[in-house]
């Protein structure tokens, strides 16, 4: 399954090649040009000759993960995030280290040993070691080389009604939407870039967008659901099952407001339940692209996510299904309305 | 089946406290030396391995408990989320994002949640997230549905395979004390192969974590001359005082302290000695927490040690060991085992 196999491979921002490599090959029969730049974002171009407007599909292909900073002389590894990651959920889980996927483990002091008032402060990133089991740093060292990064090695498993878990689903959620528009037939340009570097500040969706020069853009996204006990009403940012989440503003952009608008109606017309992302904080892509060269006219689209940055998250099925619904029948509009769009 | 596989069907397989009957028939077939097994009325599983010769024999208890720490569902919220309470002590800072298996009529796979950070209050980043504020979320839309396929009481237990580290480490959950068990089962396999006039009872014991249940009852009913609990100790880790722990990689812990009968004690080290089987003295001032607590007053009082396997990040799911210390701590027991006879046991009432 798609999204099991993207969310499974490793691609800290940076390192993003596992998951290239799988795109790159899920894509390969679809489109007609396949290139990489000097950052590592993969852009595919399906009908590069065609006339009509050139519209570009964004998605990053990027998770936050864990460096290795340092080995201890007792052969731990010492981490420090890249990209934003509360240090709470790194207790007590599993990783897989660097490119020869050591299999490590995110260990803490037990109970039994503890006073009491430290169980009501959080573990600090210093206390948070990966143990691999290695004698002392030598035989780490053999093993893991600094830099290389930790990730969760969370399975994908669909569970409940209709939902998904698994690591990464930010964004690997919108790489997969990317992926499948590509399969159908379009009469005009369709370009997906599968950017590098997004959760260390848009690194590469301006590099992308500034070779890819599209009119229209539109960014798929995993984004925040706070639709979680404890959470007042209001401050959900987007729920669950209430289909994708169309942004309004967030932290880095204002989306194009006739094309936002624009895909409110369509959703309408086409009876595809949306939301409004009722949050403006964080940013996306979009950000970056919005600026490009003159400007681009873009829309974020995101599939709603519990627990986001962390080892497992959450998304329901029939959300991913209408977000794909929504931008195939946004490109089919486009399709009908020929070149002047 | 190999004692390590059967070892790691065991972690990954349930049994919370008083609720781990799941794992008796695994532990039985995994331990074909067994000349007689038995169930009591708590469900510690006792598996005899008879003597050699005649006349009375010297009966010697090995005690390992096979209950985990786990959740108990305690109440369904409106969006179908669920709230939990703890059997066993839990660190609350190490059960966020965590997945769970909620032991409802049909096993339902969960996460442990809490809300997200980027709607806490500045500085909550530093403070741990209470146990009253997680929930697991089992992907219900509704409370309606979360009724129907799951009850307040339901039980709870983290979900982690094992993984193999480094060597012969490994890391998942209830190691404490399913490596107990399998130092039973691998001290099983050698005493098939060795002489010895004692009839050994190898015990998995139940409701350890909530209070030593299991261990009172089946000795008991037992009534060992001695009595040996192997339980899990802290491993090295970072953040802890030398002191405070025992090495990985160098064998069991051999206690020694108010639970522990000396001449045992002093049997045992000799014995490690003698077969060249690494150990570490363990000093136990404290001597609550394992099996071995219960066992020493049984009856009119019962001989007793305590033999632990180092382990690190205790009552979380990915505690970690060496195998090989599993293999160690069976080993030292059988050659222990064999040494012992009449003569030695009336010995321990003589100070």
């Amino acid at each position: 399954m798609l999204l099991a196999r993207l969310t499974e491979a490793n691609g800290a921002p940076g390192q993003e090649g596992e998951v290239r490599e799988l795109i790159r090959t899920e894509i390969q029969p679809h489109v007609q040009e396949i290139k990489t730049d000097a950052l590592g974002n993969l852009i595919a171009i399906k009908n590069p000759d065609a006339p009509g407007p050139k519209v570009m599909l964004a998605a990053h292909m990027d998770e936050v993960a864990l460096m290795i900073v340092g080995i201890e002389s007792n052969g731990f590894l010492k981490v420090r995030p890249i990209g934003g990651v509360d240090p709470r959920v790194l207790v007590a889980k599993s990783v897989v280290v660097g490119s020869k996927k050591i299999a490590g483990v995110i260990g803490s002091k037990p109970i039994h040993l503890q006073r009491p008032p430290e169980r009501e402060r959080a573990f600090t990133m210093e206390e948070l070691l990966i143990d691999i089991g290695a004698k002392n740093k030598e035989e780490a060292e053999r093993l893991v080389s600094l830099g290389e990064c930790a990730y969760f090695s969370t399975k994908y498993q669909e569970f409940g009604e209709g939902k998904v878990k698994a690591k990464a689903l930010d964004d690997r959620v919108g790489c997969a939407l990317a992926i499948r528009l590509l399969q159908d037939t379009y009469p005009f340009p369709l370009v997906a870039a599968f950017t590098v570097q997004e959760e260390v500040g848009l690194r590469g969706a301006g590099v992308a967008t500034y070779q890819v020069k599209p009119d229209i853009a539109l960014v798929l996204e995993g984004t925040t659901a706070s639709d979680v006990p404890g959470t007042d009403d209001h401050k959900h940012a987007t729920s669950l099952g209430q289909g994708p989440a169309i942004t309004v503003m967030d932290r880095t952009s204002i989306p194009h407001p006739p094309l936002v608008q624009e895909l409110f109606s369509l959703a309408e017309d086409e009876g595809i339940k949306v939301q409004v992302r009722r949050n403006t904080a964080g940013g996306t892509d979009a950000g970056q692209i919005q600026m490009s060269e003159a400007g681009v006219k873009v829309a974020t689209i995101a599939v709603p996510c519990r627990y986001i940055h962390s080892p497992v998250s959450v998304l329901s099925k029939t959300d991913y299904e209408g977000a794909y619904q929504l931008i195939k029948g946004y490109l089919k509009r486009l399709q009908e309305r020929g070149e002047n769009a | 089946m190999e004692i390590k596989q059967v070892f790691k069907n065991l972690s990954e397989a349930s049994g919370v406290s008083g609720y781990e009957h799941g794992l008796a028939s695994s532990i039985q077939e995994g331990c074909p030396w067994a000349d007689e097994s038995r169930t009591d009325k708590l469900g510690n599983l006792i598996m005899l391995k008879k003597g050699h010769g005649t006349g009375p024999k010297p009966k010697i208890m090995l005690a390992g408990h096979m209950d985990e720490i786990g959740l108990i569902i305690t109440k369904i919220e409106k969006d179908g989320f669920l709230r939990f309470g703890t059997i066993g002590g839990f660190d609350q800072r190490v059960l966020l994002a965590q997945e769970v298996v909620v032991h409802s009529k049909n096993p339902l796979t969960g996460v442990i949640g809490a809300k997200p950070p980027h709607i806490q209050a500045p500085g909550e980043q530093s403070k741990a997230v209470k146990m009253e504020d997680l929930f697991i979320d089992v992907g219900f839309d509704s409370q309606a549905e979360a009724q129907k396929q799951v009850s307040v009481g339901d039980l709870v237990t983290l979900k982690r395979d094992v993984v193999d580290l480094q060597a012969s480490l490994m890391a998942g959950k209830s190691f404490d004390d399913r490596a107990g068990v399998a130092a039973i089962l691998e001290c099983f396999r050698l005493l098939a192969q060795v002489n010895h006039a004692a009839d050994v009872y190898g015990v998995a014991t139940v409701q350890e974590e909530v209070g030593l249940r299991g261990a009172i009852t089946s000795t008991y009913g037992i009534v060992p001359d001695i009595g040996i609990a192997i339980d899990v100790g802290f491993g090295d880790s970072p953040g802890l005082a030398e002191s405070d722990t025992i090495k990985l990689g160098q064998g069991p812990g051999v206690a020694i302290g108010p639970h522990v009968h000396p001449k045992v004690h002093k049997r045992m080290v000799e014995t490690a000695k003698e077969w060249n089987i690494p150990y570490s003295l363990d000093p136990s001032p404290y001597p609550g927490g394992t099996d071995a607590y219960a066992i020493q007053v049984a009856r009119g009082g019962v001989p007793t040690i305590l033999l632990s396997i180092p382990l690190r990040y205790m009552h979380t799911p990915i505690e970690t060991l060496d195998y090989e210390d599993v293999k160690r701590t069976g080993r030292l027991m059988a050659m222990f085992i064999a040494g012992v006879d009449n003569e030695f046991v009336e010995g321990l009432t003589c100070f």
